[in-house]
């Protein structure tokens, strides 16, 4: 019987179990599917990772680098190559590799497994169903991992991140990139994204636009169709423009793998697609906790890294520890913020503060971020110059504000 | 020189070499593509009707009804993925009611057992996600959902086995005949033989005016579907399909034997093998659908695809000798419900051709398959498996949890996979909901391995569906 | 005045640079935006991170980055002076690959043990 089992060698699992590690746990697992640590990150090589944690600018290899460097001098047992395929609310895991098909439990679980992309199948797009079409992570793999380009004219549909790093990689690479399209008013990227890796190159970026048609010549794409869309987005007819290319990446947004957090039948939150969490990072099955894309889609691994922490710490006091905890209120959310992460609270608990994390679902301008309790009192603020969807807003909640809530706070943004 | 040629190597022309190959014969397959089952047989519903939709005393009729019968057995000796969920019409008004009442009587006359009309309270319990406003439904037990390419395969597999010779990459472009010897021209070589099967689907009209006069139209009707994640596939026990009005026969939404909801198709009339998908009738599917299920979550879609069924001019299904070539054997128009009748269709071709000379059947002659999935093994019989060959403990596709033992295995079959579609029609990986997104890269490195090309010549599925096309820093910049 | 986004940390400041007062800098939360500013209008760099081929290690391809930035108008250059550069492994984090490319002084790096 271990300690803790992590699931996932990414940032999130390798922060996680060194937490766990430097807390005194003693039996740690890890289990990676990959053949080697580090989780997505090995792809990213561009840099922009770190800034927080390491107060140094790191290409995503250095910043995974520094966690498994670290691991390697510790009893932490990592298993590579190794597929959970399932895991029962027991915390029972079932794992798959050359050695066997085995059962093993641990006394808490941290479920760091990352996310996946979207794919052309989640916004319907029509068109012919030749080769070309790549989510951008895909693309990005071939061209960091193996060294093959996916294509030499590329269009980009969305201007998620991994979409305009690509959009770089791929110039960088001896390829044309001829144009982002995103059909909103505004990037779900990082705005530093935009200036280096799309400014940098003079590729033009389509607001408010989407592709309506790809066309392929000989089973290969050939040219796609762009066209703007209203605010219900809408296609405008009439606004069409023909773009001749041979590859069309998509960077349209990720989605938590949520397939072992279901089995365990831990709730999931029907807005982030990852389990419904606690302040401590903990699921609705006791002793299963979550940290990173699993929980939500980050902004920057850094991000990850320190959720994992707390989720880390949370699983050791688990391990060790009676829960001391005597009800439950909820975190609400309301338009334009998108969610919360926690959605739930613990009280009593003996720390502070409370980090909470949450999306909006347009850009807004000077705005003030408030905290209601359930009797409709605004209990904190927190002003803003400028609150964005493609970055994770934070903020602090004093737990003394909270202490004697029963049922729930609410967080919403007002508008200068 | 060949006794019998099989053009096209779909659902018909895969069964057709499957049944013959049991007789002392020589047959071989000519496909256009780089694989069986590239056609119709890949785009459709994967449903294996019951058989009370067609007009009785159609061969439609006859071969439904048959091949519904049979496919079952057929599937389990073929190790093909096969489910019997049985369907309903839902009928939601009295027009419908009666629809389904004559519906039932024509299933009657057509020979297939166990059909019953339900009331609202016994088809909800069938299935208890359903729009408002159900007054009955007609409940076929016998229908159910297989794999089509699966089937399609595991009938050629089979069929090469007992040595058939597949010839894939091979469009016929010209038939001639001389002194009784058909000559058949592909793209790539001359084939000789004294019996034509035509199993061409949407182009059997135009192979079998190469050599005869026009005798039918083949009408490419497109219909496209949506195919949804399996969190949707929970919502749907067995297939739901529309009562058929003037409007058109609606759409269905079904269960697919791999877990997921499929719904289409649309049903349109195109020019050409055009399977590109519109939003149009996308838009038109996914409104209709409601009609059926108002609670599916299309943002859970993973694929839309289009498919081209081969119907003629007729009405029916074409299956007889050509008048004006003889010892050519049209299987033509095989249109919904070919997926069904496919296997009995094929059945019967050496009925035609024991009117001609006496084939026997071979003293040894392979009719069952057999093929590893994982998945559906024991934990005891998944462990013996891994001690024996340790690429069954390397998940591949991490969304189907398909091993690298399956997908090696699939190598070393008699129809080795050219593309990585065809490695996903042969082991379901990339079928998941990424969509190949993270096992696609490793299946290409196997194949450019296993296959030994380079990079640039990995496809993803037909001819000219090239992956990569450059080494790093290789291209114009 | 000449406004910028800075890219010197995810917070992305927005900067406005006066071209006509010794290019002082405003709209910045550190020192970091300030010379990023600065330097942005007077000589843009960027630091270069992508491959090179690698022989006999778990994957093809060493990611790799400039040791500094690199004048913006030289990232393409320099990446396509890397075409054929194949390193063999072992490679450590930080072993120069290419030293001084373009006569910059500024040498290309490996950015992981591989």
């Amino acid at each position: 019987m271990y300690d803790l089992i992590v699931i996932g060698a990414g940032p999130a699992g390798l922060s996680a179990a060194l937490t766990a590690c430097e807390k005194g746990l003693k039996k740690i697992l890890v289990i990676e599917r990959d053949k080697e640590m580090g989780g997505i990150l090995n792809q990213c090589i561009h840099n922009g990772f770190g800034l927080h944690l390491f107060k140094e600018e790191l290409t995503g290899p250095e910043f995974a680098g520094r966690f498994i460097e670290k691991i390697k001098e510790t009893d932490v047992e990592i298993m590579l190559d190794t597929m959970v395929m399932d895991l029962d609310e027991n915390k029972n895991v079932y794992i798959l590799n050359t050695r066997g098909y085995q059962k093993i439990a641990a006394k808490a679980i941290i479920l760091a497994m990352g996310c996946r992309e979207r794919t052309r199948g989640a916004i319907a797009t029509p068109g012919d169903r030749g080769s070309g079409v790549y989510t951008a992570g895909a693309a990005q793999r071939y061209m960091n991992m193996n060294g093959y380009s996916v294509g030499s004219k590329v269009v980009i549909l969305g201007s998620g991140d991994i979409g305009l790093i690509m959009a770089r990689r791929m110039t960088l690479e001896g390829a044309k990139v001829l144009a982002c399209v995103e059909i909103n008013s505004y990037s779900s990227g990082l705005r530093r994204n935009i200036k280096q890796c799309l400014e940098d190159f003079d590729i033009p970026l389509y607001y408010s636009h989407t592709i309506t048609d790809i066309k392929c010549t000989n089973n290969r794409v050939s040219k796609v169709i762009i066209s703007r869309v209203d605010e219900k987005y809408n296609v405008i007819e009439g606004s069409e423009i023909e773009i001749p290319c041979d590859t069309v990446l998509l960077s349209i947004g990720l989605i938590p793998e949520n397939e072992l957090s279901k089995a365990a039948g831990i709730i999931i939150d029907e807005r982030t697609k990852g389990p419904v969490v606690f302040e401590n990072m903990e699921t609705s099955v006791e002793g299963i906790f979550c940290c990173g894309n699993v929980v939500q889609v980050h902004d920057l691994a850094d991000n990850v890294a320190l959720e994992a922490k707390k989720a880390a710490l949370a699983a050791c006091k688990y391990v060790s520890e009676e829960s001391s905890f005597e009800r439950i209120i909820e975190v609400k959310a309301n338009k334009p913020i998108s969610y919360t992460v926690p959605q739930k609270i613990h009280l009593p608990i003996e720390e502070k503060l409370i980090d909470v994390s949450f999306r909006t679902n347009r850009v807004l301008g000077n705005c003030v971020i408030k905290v209601a309790d359930s009797g409709g009192n605004v209990i904190s603020r927190y002003k803003r110059e400028y609150v964005i969807p493609g970055e994770l807003e934070k903020i602090k909640v004093p737990v003394s504000l909270i202490r004697n809530e029963q049922n729930n706070i609410t967080i919403f943004i007002e508008e200068d | 020189m060949y006794d019998v040629i099989i053009i096209g190597a779909g659902i018909v022309g895969c069964s057709t070499a499957y049944w013959l190959s049991q007789y002392e014969m020589s047959i071989a397959v000519l496909e256009t593509h780089n694989d069986v089952a590239n056609g119709t047989t890949k785009a459709n519903t994967g449903c294996m009707h019951a058989g009370y939709d067609p007009q009785p005393g159609s061969l439609m009729a006859k071969y439904n009804v048959e091949g519904s019968a049979m496919g079952k057995q057929l599937c389990e000796k073929l190790a093909v993925p096969y489910e019997n969920c049985g369907s309903l019409v839902v009928a939601h008004t009295k027009e419908d009611m009666k629809t389904i009442e004559e519906l039932y009587q024509r299933g009657k006359q057509n020979g297939v057992k166990e059909l019953y009309l339900l009331d609202e309270k016994q088809t909800r319990e069938l299935q208890p996600r359903l729009s408002g406003n159900v007054k009955g439904s007609l409940y076929a037990k016998t229908g159910a959902i297989v794999d089509p390419w699966q089937f399609a395969i595991a009938l050629a597999e089979v069929a090469v086995e007992n040595g058939v010779a597949l010839k894939l990459n091979n469009e016929v472009k010209a038939i001639t005949k001389k002194e009784g010897i058909f000559t058949i021209t592909t793209n790539k070589d001359k084939y000789q033989c004294r019996y034509i099967i035509n199993a061409a689907g949407v182009y059997s009209d135009v192979v079998h005016e190469m050599i005869g006069e026009k005798e039918f139209t083949i009408i490419p009707v497109r219909g496209q579907y949506f195919l949804l994640d399996k969190n949707e596939g929970e919502k749907v026990q067995l297939m739901l399909f529309q009562s058929p009005s003037q409007k058109g026969k609606g759409v269905a939404v079904c269960p697919t034997v791999h877990g997921n909801m499929i719904v289409g198709p649309d049903a349109e009339t195109v020019e050409s093998e055009d399977l590109a998908t519109t939003a149009e009738a996308l838009k038109y599917i996914k409104e209709q659908s409601k009609l059926t299920m108002d609670c599916i979550n299309y943002r859970d879609n993973i694929r839309n695809f289009a498919g081209i069924r081969a119907r003629s001019d007729r009405g029916d299904f074409i299956i007889e000798e050509s008048k004006s070539v003889k010892n050519f054997y049209n299987l033509a128009g095989i249109a919904s419900p070919g997926l069904t009748a496919g296997c009995a269709i094929g059945y019967h071709v050496i009925d035609w051709l024991n009117t001609k000379e006496n084939f026997v059947k071979k003293q040894n002659y392979q009719e069952t398959r057999r093929k590893i999935r994982f998945k559906e093994l024991s934990f005891a019989e998944k462990n013996e498996l891994i001690a024996k060959n340790p690429a069954y403990g390397r998940i591949v596709c991490r969304c189907e949890h398909v091993t690298e033992g399956e997908i090696l295995d699939c190598f070393s079959s008699p129809i080795p996979p050219q593309s990585i579609d065809a490695v996903k029609r042969r082991t379901n990986a990339g079928m998941g909901r990424c969509q190949s997104g993270f096992c696609g890269e490793r299946v290409a490195m196997i194949l450019k391995e296993k296959l030994n090309i380079e990079f640039n010549e990995i496809l993803l599925d037909k001819e000219g569906s090239k992956i990569l096309m450059n080494k790093a820093k290789e291209g114009d910049y | 005045m000449i406004e910028l986004i800075c890219i010197g940390c995810p917070k992305g400041c927005k900067l406005l640079v006066d071209e006509n007062n010794n290019y002082s800098v405003t709209g910045h939360s550190c020192q970091i935006g300030v010379e990023y500013g600065r330097s942005k209008i007077l000589n843009p760099t960027r630091v270069l991170t992508t491959i090179v081929r690698i022989e006999n290690a778990i994957h093809n391809s060493l990611p790799v980055k400039s040791s500094k930035p690199l004048p913006k108008d030289k990232l393409i250059e320099a990446a396509k002076a890397l075409k054929n550069v194949v390193v063999k492994a072992p490679v450590k984090t930080n072993e120069i690959i290419v030293k001084n490319i373009l006569d910059t002084g500024i040498d290309i790096i490996a950015t992981r043990d591989m």
